[in-house]
């Protein structure tokens, strides 16, 4: 890892202003990706920008309509939240997949979304769900938001304060994960909204996650696991690597979907 | 250069480090509290969990800074004395352990565990709680035989519990 300043700013005003003016800044959460990239100098920021003693940015809200979860909240945090298990228990078990408890312990929602790893799961519930990510700056509906691989909506200096949820009718999430690096390989987060059903997934477009629309047309007509017999993901714009070509990953897709959705009517 | 101030196992230290150290490194070299180890370096294995208020951390993906004014306990401050802590002592008794390069992160993780938990863990629980732990000799089953001793034999003894 080569050398770099640290900063710890106390509000997030102070983080913006860091950031601003520095040009080779970069904001630490969790680290959990930032760090190790930055040991196999993949990255080698000039100035690192804590975000970890930011009160503000901590925290879980629920209202009638929606959950809101502050950016530097860790995976652990929401997967054991009373007030995520209840409103939208989905959210929950997804946070618990993600990695191991020391993972969960230190990753954050922010980093998870600024990073939009093409195989990080919650980009597939941000999407599902119909979430909008807030930012210093604005507030990004997830369409908007998730821009390709790696890629987002955030510009130059703009910070993630926090992801808000709308409370779905059912939802699940089925996750097929690598064994080796826990991240998905392929996982479908299935979202039955008063408004539309959606399907979203990820670890396996190329350009990141996803929505699966003839699935959703599908399952407009009724929801149900059988809705989805005989459908076939794509397998043109998919991920194929040494893990999973992309035929496996257009069949783990289907299979993912239909026990996500039968997840979700049981509930 | 930065300052740190944190506490190791119940002490008190105050150190100058660069900031890129990274929390397993400032236990290790600065501290030369070697029983944390090292086993991959990639956040995979888990042979440097440590405890960081109380929770289970990978100390080589989290940098000295970062634990700043917080609690780290390591493998070397759970031990009262000469008294193994109960989860240790599972470990010897049900051979959960064979080169024990990988047992002070699985002991801390258990630990971890069984705080999250509580006392009356089954095998598949343990299985998926050690996701983040690797072993490259036992197998795992003595390890998760230990494990469950140990968090049983944890809820028999309030009082060390209470010290740690
Ligand atoms: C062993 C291991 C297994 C993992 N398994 C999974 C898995 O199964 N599923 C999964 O989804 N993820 C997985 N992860 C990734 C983990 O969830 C990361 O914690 C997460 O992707 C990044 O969050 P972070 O808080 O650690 O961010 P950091 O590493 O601190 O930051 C990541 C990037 O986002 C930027 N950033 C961070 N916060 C903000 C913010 N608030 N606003 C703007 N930019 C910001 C940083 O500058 C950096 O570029 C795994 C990681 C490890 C090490
Ligand atoms: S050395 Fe930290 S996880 Fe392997
Ligand atoms: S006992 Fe040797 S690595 Fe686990």
């Amino acid at each position: 890892m080569y050398a770099f300043d640290y900063h710890r700013p106390a509000t997030l005003k102070e983080a913006l202003s860091l950031v601003a003016k520095q040009e080779d800044a970069k904001i630490v959460a969790g680290g959990h990706t930032l760090i190790p990239t930055m040991k196999q100098r993949l990255a080698a920021p000039g100035h690192l920008i804590d975000l970890g003693r930011i009160p503000d940015l901590v925290g879980i809200e629920r209202t009638p309509r929606a959950v809101t979860i502050g950016a530097m909240t860790t995976h652990g945090a929401v997967a054991e939240s009373a007030d995520v298990k209840e409103a939208i228990p989905a959210l929950s078990e997804l946070a618990a997949l993600i990695g191991d408890p020391a993972v969960r312990h230190r990753g954050t929602i922010g980093g998870s979304v600024a990073n939009n790893d093409p195989s990080a799961d919650y980009p597939a519930a941000c999407l599902a769900l119909g979430a909008t990510i807030i930012t210093s700056k604005r507030r990004i509906p997830a369409e908007e938001y998730f821009r390709g691989l790696f890629e987002t909506a955030l510009e130059d200096g703009e910070i993630v304060t926090g992801v808000s949820f709308p409370i779905p009718h059912k939802a699940a999430y089925e996750k097929f994960r690598n064994p080796a690096s826990r991240y998905a390989l392929v996982g479908v987060f299935v979202a039955k909204r008063p408004s539309d059903i959606r399907v979203a997934v990820t670890g396996a477009g190329s350009n990141g996650v996803f929505r699966w629309a003839e699935a959703e047309e599908a399952l407009a007509k009724r929801f149900s696991a059988k809705s989805l017999d005989g459908l076939k993901a794509p397998a043109d714009d998919l991920i194929g690597d040494l893990h999973a070509d992309a035929e496996y990953r257009a069949h783990l897709i289907g299979v993912m979907a239909r026990r996500a959705v039968q997840a979700a009517t049981e509930r | 250069m930065s300052s740190v101030s944190l506490t190791v196992n119940g002490k008190a230290v105050t150190a100058e480090i660069e900031p890129r150290t990274l929390l397993v490194q400032f236990l290790r070299e600065h501290l030369r509290l070697t029983g944390t180890h090292v086993g991959c370096d990639t956040s995979q294995c888990g042979a440097c969990v440590v405890h960081l208020d109380g929770e289970a951390v990978k100390a080589c993906t989290v940098l000295a800074v970062q634990a700043d004014g917080r609690q780290v306990t390591t493998i070397e401050g759970l031990a009262a004395g000469g008294d193994l802590h109960p989860m240790q002592a599972a470990f010897r008794e049900h051979h959960g352990l064979q080169c024990g390069y990988c047992t002070p992160g699985m002991i801390m993780t258990a630990v971890d565990l069984v705080r999250r938990k509580g006392h009356a863990l089954d095998e598949t629980t343990i299985r998926h709680e050690l996701e983040g732990n690797l072993c490259r000799c036992t197998g795992y089953h003595n390890i998760v035989k230990a494990i469950a001793a140990g968090a049983t034999a944890m809820g028999q003894a309030p009082a060390r519990q209470a010290a740690e």
